[in-house]
């Protein structure tokens, strides 16, 4: 029953191979099983988020198997290596807090607490109304900005899709972010903190302010 | 520090210069150096006084039969392995020249017939001038390597892998299968220290449920990814995954899928600890209780090596032997498996059916007496003999020479069939030999599904297959096959097409420079057998498959006897002869159409499983099954190979030429042998070919391919010949686990 929803869901969205065409056109055709980890993507993202055994049968029948050849096992390899791949539900909007060090020793937990006591659920739990979910990531590279929060937002399927970082989070700016999303506002990605553009330092950059200088050897009539 | 000054006297300037610095730490440097031998001291001298280092060490041999074979000898380069000299050929890994040079490095993931994964690091070893120990099973050896495997580094490196190893491995020794044939417990043995660091929770992981045969404790699993390579690579069935990352990762299928494959026990095998132990052998014994026979298996043409082992009386489980030509280390699940319907539905005694129709035990002497008496109530012409499929030479050239001397020579093997061309052997064998199949490069199969019927062969097909895109074509209904074909046509008309060029596939047959076409055995039994095998002989000839250097043109056989019946002239004399019969001898047949036999007939069933042919039969006589006798059989390519017993026989039950040259004493047509020499002595006069044991006797090579039939193709579609992989002959027939299997395993 689930899985013929899911395989009727993932077919009905006529758009769906359209943007799976697109992808495909993306790798040579000796190679097109690379295309896995995209259309795994894609269809995750069309699932409002995870990746439920029918939804990676319904992949696998339908798309693997026919286009691109790749045993089920395969993708099933793929899908269970990569912790983005959610093999459970999440909410419309998962919330990412990276645990890395930089982002730990910058208080990383502290925004976790903040978070689950805010939404009253534990790690990996969904919310009652299915908004919101709570994971942990590692590293998304942006430790300068620690710590930092990611928010995939699958309220609008895969064209309105998004992945976007909170930077420069604290315990109290984390569940404004919540609230704000949960009355469904845009609000600009990036770092929280007013006093710093992207990943300069507060109040404005300290070096590097005029144009700077060539290094001497460049002045070949010097030397 | 004098004795530091001093010694720095006969070093070279650079040293000195390096003195005169005021650095203490070269200071300290120096006065480390100082030692009592002075070549120690002028390093450049030393290696030209000593350019080589001469290994004090004996010669080694190679290990476990490591074979170097140089395919171009300029690409041979030199290695030295714990400073023993030794040539490999280029391409080779390090932990093969280790091999060559007679060192055994610990491994787990690496396996010389699978890919290389490199992901255990058991086979760690140093190499000078790398940094770290090196994998030796991923790291190609180079020119001039020198390969340590004995020193501080690579122990340790050993040492600490094994921990990492058995950090989430539950050491449930005591209630493992594999426990005394792990080869994680002998090398944490060797290589390991007696005691972990891991004082965490140890991670456990569900059980997988992957079929009747293979049984599964995954939390034993080290990862090696061997099952996962065996299943891709050689039994070729996307079945098995690495699932998870890191501490979770674990081994499994995609949802509760089962293994299909017809070679899924030898990832018993090959795991080398006991994550994957065989489900019907669970708790039954302990291997170092097991008495081993090596001997031959029967239940297709293969003949693949096996053995047995056995506790007493008892057939406890098979495993397969290596033997490159044949089946290299694999076995089919039925051949692994079928071993417990050597147990079961056995006869006992001899027995004769009585006027109520139920069978009445009697002695040897009564039932050889009325069996006698029978047959020479009947004409000659009405006695018939036929062979089962599992029938060995020396019990079948008895079987002849008894009929014979009763004057009826109407004698076959059941599963030839009324196939009578045994003149020519190169007609009925696979003349390209299993092992030769690795050279073609292009098949046709015609009316053959080899998946079914010699898992072996198919093995090999696929093997070719993998490694060089040899492209494979197939006639007959349509198959299961796990490599890519090309599924041509259903029927005799695709053959008539390719035969007569105008079929897409004859410019890929004539274009190939070693064609391999292989023919079913099922087809013997067709009415047009001889315009087929005429057509096929078309194709060949126009693809130039039987050439001096290359013979490509193959039967593929379906039962152990069949080879050796036709090398023994076993062929019926008159086509009809089993409707007319008055009299048959059914040696362990079960698979001719019993329905076919009179009702007014006497049928005498010689076997050793109460299978079909019981039902008929108006005496039975029992027989020892292959695992009790000593046996000759030559598989489909050719190759003889004997069984020898492992457990006695069941019963009262007799090896079959015996009851037979028994029987012809109490009928008066006394056969001139008493012993297996002796009836082997008679072999050699038919058939010498049968006495060279494990030695393959090519058919002699005849360029005067058979005459045209006039015979006409039908156009009936080509059959299946076996239905069941698992139930083929009365031993799978009679076992338990075959019949799990096809019930689990084979429904659609
Ligand atoms: S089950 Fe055995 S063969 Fe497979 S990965 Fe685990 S240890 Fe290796
Ligand atoms: S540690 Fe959090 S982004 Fe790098
Ligand atoms: S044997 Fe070399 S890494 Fe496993």
């Amino acid at each position: 029953m689930l899985a013929r929803l899911a395989a009727s869901r993932f077919l009905e969205i006529r758009q769906v191979f359209r943007q799976v065409k697109k992808i495909l056109s993306h790798y040579p055709s000796n190679y097109k099983q690379s295309a896995v980890i995209p259309l795994l993507d894609l269809a995750q993202q069309q699932h409002g988020g995870w990746l439920p055994v029918s939804a990676m049968n319904a992949s696998c029948n339908i798309l693997f198997n026919k286009i691109i050849e790749v045993a089920p096992i395969r993708v099933y390899e793929v899908a269970t290596f990569y912790s983005m791949f959610n093999r459970s539900k999440v909410g419309k909007y998962h919330l990412l807090v990276c645990g890395t060090t930089p982002c730990m020793i910058r208080g990383a937990r502290e925004i976790e607490d903040a978070l689950l006591k805010h939404l009253g659920v534990k790690r990996n739990e969904v919310t009652k109304d299915g908004l919101f979910s709570v994971g942990e990531t590692e590293c998304m590279g942006c430790c300068v900005n620690a710590p930092m929060i990611t928010v995939a937002d699958y309220s609008n399927g895969s064209e309105g899709y998004t992945y976007n970082y909170y930077e420069d989070i604290t315990p109290k700016r984390v569940v404004e972010i919540v609230e704000l999303l949960r009355k469904g506002e845009k609000l600009p990605p990036g770092t929280q903190n007013p006093g710093r553009i992207k990943s300069g330092p507060e109040g404005g950059n300290t070096t590097l302010l005029s144009e700077p200088k060539p290094p001497p050897c460049r002045d070949l009539d010097a030397c | 520090m004098g004795l530091g000054l001093l010694a720095s006297k006969a070093l070279k300037p650079t040293a000195s210069r390096l003195l005169s610095s005021q650095n203490p730490r070269s200071l300290l440097f120096l006065s480390r150096t100082v030692t009592s031998t002075p070549e120690l001291q002028k390093p450049e001298q030393a290696a030209q006084a000593q350019p080589e280092p001469t290994p004090d060490l004996p010669p080694r041999t190679p290990l476990a039969g490591a074979r170097v074979h140089f395919p171009n000898p300029d690409d041979a380069i030199e290695v030295f392995v714990d400073g023993y000299p030794v040539k490999i050929p280029k391409g080779m890994t390090v932990l093969q020249a280790c091999e060559v040079a007679g060192v055994d490095i610990p491994r787990f993931c690496y396996h010389s017939r699978l890919s290389i994964a490199g992901n255990c690091r058991m086979c760690l070893v140093e190499v000078e001038k790398s940094p770290k120990p090196v994998a030796s099973c991923a790291m190609p050896a180079l020119p001039g390597m020198k390969i340590k495997t004995d020193t501080p580094i690579a122990k340790k490196a050993r040492e600490g892998v094994m921990e990492f190893l058995l950090m989430n491995h539950p050491l449930d020794c005591p209630i493992c299968d594999q426990g005394g044939e792990c080869d994680l417990q002998d090398q944490s043995m060797a290589f390991g220290s007696d005691r972990g660091r891991f004082t965490e929770m140890k991670r456990s992981v569900v059980d997988k449920n992957l079929g009747p045969l293979v049984k599964t404790v995954m939390t034993r699993c080290i990862q090696c990814t061997r099952c996962v390579r065996f299943a891709t690579e050689v039994a070729g069935v996307q079945d098995l995954g690495m699932l998870g990352r890191g501490s979770g990762e674990e081994i499994g299928t995609y949802v509760e899928k089962l293994m299909t494959s017809e070679l899924s026990g030898n990832v018993i095998d090959i795991c080398p600890v006991g994550a994957l132990t065989s489900k019907p052998f669970a708790f039954k014994a302990r291997n170092w209780e097991l008495k081993g026979t090596e001997t031959i298996d029967v239940t297709d043409a293969v003949g693949s090596n096996i053995r047995i082992d056995s506790r007493g009386p008892e057939v406890m489980r098979i495993i397969p032997r290596l033997n490159e030509d044949i089946n290299e280390e694999w076995i089919s699940d039925k051949t692994r498996f079928c071993y417990d319907g050597l147990k079961r539905q056995r006869l006992n005694d001899p027995m004769i059916r009585g006027a109520d129709g139920r069978f009445k035990p009697v002695s040897w002497r009564d039932a050889l007496a009325v069996v006698a008496e029978i047959a020479h109530q009947v004409k000659p012409e009405e006695i018939v003999g036929v062979a089962g499929q599992l029938s060995d030479a020396e019990s079948m050239m008895a079987l002849k020479d008894f009929l014979n001397k009763l004057g009826s020579n109407n004698v076959w093997c059941e599963k030839n069939g009324m196939f009578h061309d045994a003149d020519l052997r190169s007609g009925y064998l696979m003349n390209t030999s299993i092992s030769d199949l690795e050279k073609a490069d292009v098949f046709l199969l015609v009316g053959t599904q080899p998946r079914v019927e010699a898992a072996m062969v198919n093995a090999r097909i696929r093997k070719t297959v993998r490694a060089t895109h040899a492209k494979v074509g197939y006639i007959g209904p349509p198959a299961d096959f796990n490599y890519d074909h090309e599924h041509l046509g259903t029927g005799p008309q695709t053959l008539k097409e390719i035969a007569e060029g105008r079929h897409s596939f004859s410019s890929a047959l004539s274009n190939a420079k070693n064609p391999v076409i292989i023919v079913g055995a099922g087809l013997f039994n067709r009415k047009d057998k001889d315009a087929i095998f005429s057509a096929v002989e078309a194709i060949a000839k126009s693809a130039k498959a039987v050439r001096p250097d290359w013979n490509g043109l193959n039967v593929l056989l379906l039962s152990a006897g069949q080879a050796a019946a036709l090398d023994l002239g076993l062929v019926p004399e008159s086509e009809n002869c089993l409707e007319s019969a008055k009299f048959v001898y059914l040696m362990g047949a079960d698979d001719v159409n019993l329905e076919n036999i009179p009702k007014d007939a006497f049928v005498v069933y010689q076997g050793h499983h109460g299978d079909q042919g019981v039902y008929r039969a108006n005496v039975v006589l029992p027989a020892a099954a292959f695992s009790e006798k000593e046996g000759t059989y030559e598989n489909t390519e050719g190759c003889t190979q004997q069984t020898v017993p492992a457990v006695p026989t069941v019963g009262d039950a007799r090896d079959d030429w015996k009851i037979i040259r028994a029987l012809s004493e109490v009928a008066g047509v006394r056969l001139p042998y008493d012993t297996l020499t002796a009836i082997r002595s008679r072999i050699k006069t038919v058939a010498p070919n049968l006495l060279h044991v494990d030695e393959r006797e090519p058919a002699t090579f005849s360029t005067s391919l058979k005459p045209q039939s006039n015979q006409e193709l039908s156009s009936e579609p080509f059959g299946t010949a076996i239905e069941n992989f698992y139930m083929t002959d009365s031993i799978t027939r009679a076992s338990k686990i075959m019949a799990q299997c096809s019930a689990l395993l084979l429904k659609k």
